[in-house]
């Protein structure tokens, strides 16, 4: 709807096209090579540890925003070879999420699991997000196409729709890591693309459902 | 707890004696100071060194026990870099982005309360009260980070006894600047301005306790405070308030920004105290910075941030648990 008929084919072409995936890889890595460069530069200021774990904070959300943006994208510009790009994004989300909680594990905690577990049990904004990414493995996990066949497709995509509640929590992490310095500008930012794309998708639920009912009640007298 | 023969300061091992490069700077700082008194008064002042842009402030190595740790100091960069000075904005890096608006000239301290003498000082009148002193102090933040910087300035008490309190000076509260035009932070409701800290007199009076003009041996940098502020290195960092306007002596316990902020996470003492954990996270360990190792191990906390032996005495018998 938003792309004319010639540009919508030529970039549907572009998204089809053998090297997008390869390129999307190697863009995706691209904050992470920057960061091991930063390390090994010494660049990353005063408190390399604090620095490091929180910018792989920041992009474990934005992997995850965007990986929940396909399907909303997908279904406003009819683009559907977006769909091909759902699961790169999403294992990188989760590769950034662990990236993000073994730095905190390793350079935070110094890898004293005694103290991890009372770190975890200590702060709520920590607990959060471990939380969060926990309940991510198992998509992470499942992602390959042997798994929907093992579990179903109904069975994983009910399993899978566990990403927003992940969603929910991780802008609660990122809002309470900021509610000490009261500083929520960056977290009304990420709230905002969040409630937008999982706004939409309980927007179209509802019509669907309501459809499908109307659907089923016809049918009943049909 | 079994502790060595008092010697009125910590002098834990070899490898924490001044790196020579800290040391060579100061021998290049001494000769270009010697070369420049040679040239005479009429000569300018070599454009490049901090001398130049009227920035020295040196200080005379303080013979106070306790105050001259032997620990590597921060690199200056990293002092300078990341501050806490919410009036600047509160990413670690604003204060030095946003602190050139400061205008620490001119400045003036008012004291008033339960003293003889109140009055106002000039920054200028201040900067003459008492020899300056070269100090170098463990600095602990009350977020879990630490560094070791070479203050220069004199005991608050050398003021203190000067505007002579009375008998009813029991506590001392500091008033820090806050000023909208000056300081784009005060537009964010983290704290209530201005920033209010407080000592109970005893503390005041410590000698450990340092009004303190300059760093590195350089006057503050605006982001580090200037032009005076409070270093009070047996407790966290946050007690230790930025350009001071005025000192109040008072009979009653004096408001904390802190402690009113979150009255359950911040106590008007705050005391370093790795057996006392804020509400949120541990204080046993610290992250000392500027040693530019992502893997150095964080370092256990010291009791008083390792003035104990110079500062206990003040807090026998109280329950540090209780007055956290």
């Amino acid at each position: 709807m938003v792309l004319s008929a010639v540009s919508k084919a030529a970039v549907q072409r572009i998204l089809q096209h053998g090297w997008t995936k390869p390129v999307l890889f190697a863009l995706a890595l691209w904050p992470l090579t920057g960061l091991v460069w930063a390390v090994s530069a010494h660049t990353l200021g005063p408190n390399p540890a604090e620095t490091l774990i929180r910018s792989l904070g920041d992009w474990t959300l934005r992997f995850l925003c965007m990986t929940l943006a396909i399907t909303p994208l997908r279904q406003w510009t009819g683009l559907s070879a977006l769909a091909r790009l759902r699961r790169m994004m999403g294992l990188f989300t989760a590769f950034y999420a662990a990236l993000h909680f073994s730095s905190y594990a390793v350079f935070d905690m110094g890898l004293v699991w005694a103290d991890i577990v009372r770190d975890v049990a200590k702060r709520p904004f920590i607990l959060v997000g471990t939380a969060a990414f926990v309940l991510l493995l198992p998509l992470a996990a499942t992602s390959f196409n042997r798994a929907i066949r093992w579990l179903g497709a109904a069975r994983w995509q009910r399993l899978h729709r566990v990403v927003y509640g992940i969603a929910l929590l991780a802008i609660l992490h990122f809002f309470w890591m900021r509610a000490g310095k009261r500083n929520f500008g960056e977290v009304a930012v990420y709230a905002a693309i969040l409630a937008v794309l999982l706004g939409w998708r309980a927007y179209k639920a509802s019509r669907g459902t309501r459809y499908f009912m109307k659907l089923g009640s016809h049918s009943a007298k049909g | 707890m079994l502790l060595p023969k008092n010697r009125g300061f910590v002098h834990p091992i070899a490898s924490d004696i001044t790196p020579q490069s800290v040391f060579h700077t100061r021998r290049n700082w001494v000769a270009t100071m010697a070369a420049v008194a040679a040239l005479g008064p009429r000569v300018a002042w070599p454009q490049t060194s901090a001398a130049a842009r009227g920035n020295a402030l040196p200080g005379a190595r303080s013979t106070l026990p306790g105050a001259m740790t032997m620990e590597k100091i921060t690199p200056m960069a990293d002092a300078t870099s990341y501050n806490n000075y919410y009036e600047f904005g509160t990413d670690k890096s604003d204060p030095a982005q946003h602190a050139h608006t400061l205008k620490t000239r001119p400045w003036t301290v008012t004291i008033e309360g339960a003293v003889k003498k109140p009055g106002t000082f000039g920054i200028d009148d201040l900067l003459k009260l008492a020899p300056m002193e070269e100090r170098v102090y463990r600095l602990r933040c009350v977020e879990g980070w630490s560094m070791v910087i070479p203050w220069v300035g004199y005991s608050l008490a050398e003021l203190i006894r000067r505007v002579e309190p009375t008998g009813n000076a029991k506590f001392v509260q500091f008033v820090t600047l806050a000023d909208p035009a000056q300081m784009p932070g005060l537009r964010s409701s983290v704290l209530d301005w201005p920033y209010l800290e407080g000592l109970r007199i005893d503390e005041a009076m410590h000698p450990l306790a340092l009004l303190a003009f300059g760093m590195y041996g350089q006057v503050l940098p605006n982001q580090n405070g200037a032009p005076l502020r409070l270093v009070v290195p047996w407790k966290y960092g946050f007690k230790s308030g930025k350009s001071l306007v005025k000192i109040r002596f008072v009979e009653q316990q004096p408001a904390t920004s802190w402690s009113l902020a979150a009255p359950q996470e911040y106590g008007f003492y705050s005391n370093v105290n790795p057996k006392v954990d804020h509400p949120r996270w541990s204080q046993a360990t610290e992250r000392r910075l500027g040693e530019g190792d992502l893997f150095a191990k964080k370092r256990p906390t010291l009791m008083f941030n390792g003035y104990e032996t110079q500062v206990g005495s003040m807090y026998e018998g109280m329950d540090l648990a209780k007055w956290f």
